[in-house]
């Protein structure tokens, strides 16, 4: 898979940033890396971000895949940002509870929901 | 890698069955799951088995790969066996590595770990399967599902 072809569908609304997938399966260790290496790169490129990670028709998601998003929360937090999750089909939000993660993650039950709540 | 046969119309009476000896890639991670997850849907199990099936699967084999695995060559392939039944579905994966202890692994949902990237496989595979074992001093995890009872 060349570098350059991007895993995700990128959107900007005002001063947020909307994010979601082009795989239903987020298991692949090499494309999670990418996934993470992209998020970090739209991140970077602003002062306070505002990022939305809808994950709409996302059917499964792995440990590592979590492990990613943890590390793009710390991020986005260490530079005053903010970071809302949305869309999350409820099989996988089953696995975000049951690792507790749904107290870290601000989870949003659909997108216009997690665009209203920026501050 | 061998090729079970689970292509063969299963009935209560012929559990289907397989082995396979996949590497660390994404081509033979995905024949294991789509063997068992096929096997599982055969047997009319319902959606929530093949979800939880799908995440035992994927999240032992890394494991194996990644942690019982570090240091080894990148093609060390590891042992799948699985069977499906109309109750249950039994998986074993048996790493070459040199095995760990299980009870060393700290608990991702304490407080301290909660904002840690890595340790919830082991956490996620306890919870979606029945039962969990670990043999050969950790180099081999058994895990096993049980049909949920109907309207369960």
């Amino acid at each position: 898979m060349p570098a350059s072809e991007s895993r995700l569908k990128v959107k900007r609304d005002g001063s947020i940033i909307e994010v979601q997938f082009r795989d239903r399966n987020i298991l692949d260790e090499a494309n999670i890396q990418q996934i993470g290496e992209e998020i970090k790169g739209i991140i970077e490129a602003e002062a306070k971000p505002k990022l939305l990670i809808n994950f709409t028709d996302v059917d499964h998601l792995s440990s590592a895949a979590l492990g990613t998003l943890i590390t793009i929360n710390n991020r986005v937090r260490a530079i005053a940002g903010q970071l809302r999750l949305s869309n999350i089909d409820p099989q996988i939000y089953q696995v975000f509870v049951i690792t507790k993660l749904n107290k870290i993650f601000e989870i949003h039950e659909n997108a216009d929901k997690a665009r209203a709540s920026f501050k | 890698m061998a090729n079970p046969s689970p292509s063969k119309i299963p009935s209560p009476d012929s559990p289907v069955s397989g082995t396979f000896n996949p590497a660390n890639k994404r081509a033979d991670i995905d024949t294991v799951e789509k063997a068992v997850l096929d096997a599982v849907a055969a047997f009319g199990y319902p959606d929530a088995s093949r979800f939880a099936m799908r995440i035992a699967l994927e999240e032992s084999m890394v494991n194996a790969f990644l942690h019982g695995h570090r240091g080894l060559p990148e093609d060390t392939t590891i042992e799948v066996k699985f069977q499906v039944t109309k109750d249950d579905v039994t998986v074993q994966i048996t790493d070459q590595g040199p095995g760990f202890n299980p009870t060393s692994v700290p608990n991702p949902t304490d407080d301290e770990n909660l904002e840690l990237p890595s340790g919830r496989g082991l956490m996620l595979i306890q919870a979606y399967m029945s039962e969990v074992r670990h043999e050969l001093d950790g180099r081999r995890i058994v895990m096993v599902y049980k049909r949920p009872s109907e309207g369960g």
